[in-house]
């Protein structure tokens, strides 16, 4: 009876907010048609050998066994892996050296963050293009400058036909495009930090390195880890500098975790198989960002 | 005293000149590039200044087949995008931060669970619902894409912008017989004007910028965008590197004019909600 009642009453709420459904009907629609659908059906195909024609068979768990199974995967994790290893400190350390330079007073201020934030706002492609002209073999500005100028090497180098030294320019493309973004946040960050703090503790005949880790970077916690989960993040995702510089190659040794799904499914048409590594990606990415919500909810201590 | 203070200053911008110097030459030198012939791009030793500049490498770029057509497809999509992004996000942010209603806490928690999901994900499923529904090769079918990716991050932003609305004036508005729709459209959206900025240069960026899913879903040779557009451009003319540079620099020339023009904004949104450029 009283079930009855409140599922009048859940009636009777839903049709005194029809005009509110209304509303946002249409964005509603779109965002579950677009957004929700596909993420639920990608988990519900990683089950699957997924046939674009003909009938599609149930496998179980076959394509996540087939996924730690496979040697080319577990090549892009590992480069994955050292991507975020490189490219997260990377910009981190550069990131706060130039926000704590133009935290200074200084003139030109806005004129040095609008250019070091330039490579943020560029496109992936383009900046990528750039990087391949810069370390191209033939003439490329850094091998010029390594042999003729420096002479650190003896020859051109072909710095992308080589897994190593390919991944390690992805690496730093990765870092110089970067290292705007987390400047700009960890600049906000700093002028939250009251001035009176420094002084007191400078009356107290504290040394800048002190100021530094005592005061800034207890006082910038949240901010710094939300930048690293943020770039952890981003960093995992690391797709159109391989794509376009590399492709993967050669012999797969520059493959990342998004390459290798982007060649499973739409080059070798394997839907299931590559919805089974989205499906681990987006495990992965959920466990980051559960961590960072336990480590900010922890009080600060002093 | 003195002297130690002139000292330190030049110190900071000797390392931050050489920061710019970083950022800056890797674009100088595209720039540089774009306007050699396709002689001087392999020359040894390669030159900052080029010899005999030349704006051939732009007039080729805008001219070769389609390249206009491209242009004005990646302004469709990113137009298009904007104006329904900013439509749609700010509704459901208006409706998430004022009304509460039957299974108003689900449908917002699943919008924003899915900002936590990146987009390559559920790429495979989206393009099947794509090509399901006869959309691939269509810019409709990128627009669609891209607001609908866009809106859990801007409905976030905005809900937060609106929620530090004062009520005042929605009550009196109500007081006045205003219906809900009269209330977004005359109050609520003219006081959210900087918010609604921000929405609109992020928006537009980030669907110019797209590149994996239009790669994905357009085969045709007519409905590319820029970004996938210049691929192939590389792809076909590899080694022409001034012309690949002329046509790069004309593809994100909107991009850095917005950026410079709306600093700001830019900044803010950075700083405020973490927009990722």
């Amino acid at each position: 009876m009283k079930k009855m009642r409140n599922k009048k009453k859940l009636f009777l709420e839903i049709y005194r907010n029809k005009h509110i459904y209304l509303f946002i009907l249409v964005p509603m629609a779109l965002f579950l048609t677009f957004v929700l659908y596909p993420i639920c059906r990608s988990f519900f195909m990683s089950f699957y050998d997924w046939k674009i024609i003909g009938s599609s068979t149930f496998v179980g768990f076959k394509n996540y066994i087939n996924a730690f199974n496979d040697p080319i995967l577990n090549i892009s994790w590992r480069n994955t892996i050292i991507y975020c290893l490189a490219t997260v400190p990377g910009q981190m350390i550069f990131a706060m050296t130039a926000a704590i330079l133009l935290n200074q007073k200084i003139k030109g201020r806005i004129f040095f963050r609008t250019l070091y934030f330039l490579p943020v706002v560029t496109s992936w492609v383009v900046v990528s293009f750039i990087f391949m002209y810069l370390f191209n073999s033939q003439a490329g500005l850094i091998n010029y400058i390594l042999k003729d100028i420096l002479h650190i090497t003896k020859q051109y180098y072909a710095w992308l036909s080589n897994g190593k030294s390919a991944l390690f320019i992805i690496a730093l493309l990765g870092i110089w495009k970067g290292i705007g973004w987390s400047m700009v946040i960890f600049l906000a960050g700093l002028q939250g930090i009251p001035e009176e703090l420094y002084e007191a503790a400078r009356i107290d005949g504290a040394s800048q390195a002190r100021l530094f880790w005592k005061i800034t970077i207890p006082l910038m916690r949240s901010t710094l880890v939300y930048v690293l989960v943020m770039l952890i993040i981003g960093s995992f995702q690391v797709f159109i500098s391989v794509y376009i510089m590399t492709d993967g190659g050669p012999m797969h040794q520059t493959e990342v975790v998004l390459t290798w799904l982007y060649t499973n499914a739409f080059s070798y048409l394997r839907f299931g198989y590559g919805s089974a590594i989205a499906v681990l990606m987006t495990v992965f990415i959920f466990i980051i960002s559960i961590m960072q919500i336990k480590l900010l909810s922890k009080p600060v201590e002093y | 005293m003195l002297g130690f203070r002139f000292f330190k200053n030049a110190i900071l911008y000797v390392i931050l000149f050489f920061g710019v110097t970083i950022a800056v030459i890797p674009f100088l030198y595209m720039f540089s590039t774009s306007l050699k012939d396709q002689i001087y791009v392999f020359e040894i030793p390669p030159k900052f200044i080029p010899e005999a500049p030349t704006i051939q490498n732009y007039v080729a770029a805008w001219g070769a087949s389609n390249f206009k057509l491209y242009f004005s497809n990646s302004l469709i999509v990113a137009v298009s995008t904007v104006i329904l992004v900013v439509l749609f996000s700010s509704m459901l942010a208006y409706v998430f931060a004022r009304y509460r209603f039957p299974g108003n806490s689900i449908l917002f928690y699943s919008l924003l669970i899915t900002l936590m999901i990146p987009s390559i994900v559920y790429l495979i499923p989206e393009f099947i619902l794509i090509k399901k529904l006869h959309l691939l090769d269509s810019l409709i079918g990128l627009i669609l894409i891209y607001t609908s990716s866009q809106l859990p991050m801007f409905t976030f932003l905005l809900k937060g912008f609106f929620a530090e609305i004062p009520r005042e004036l929605e009550d009196a508005a109500k007081i006045d017989g205003c219906n809900m729709v009269r209330i977004y459209w005359q109050i609520m959206l003219p006081l959210a004007r900087p918010a609604l900025a921000t929405v609109c240069i992020f928006s537009f960026l980030f669907s110019w910028d797209e590149f994996v899913v239009a790669l994905t879903m357009i085969n045709d040779v007519n409905k590319r965008t820029l970004p996938v557009a210049l691929m192939m451009f590389q792809g076909q003319y590899f080694t022409k590197w001034g012309l690949v540079f002329a046509a790069s620099i004309i593809a994100i020339l909107p991009m850095i004019a917005i950026f410079i023009i709306f600093q700001r904004h830019f900044v803010k949104g950075i700083a405020t909600s973490g927009l990722k450029g």
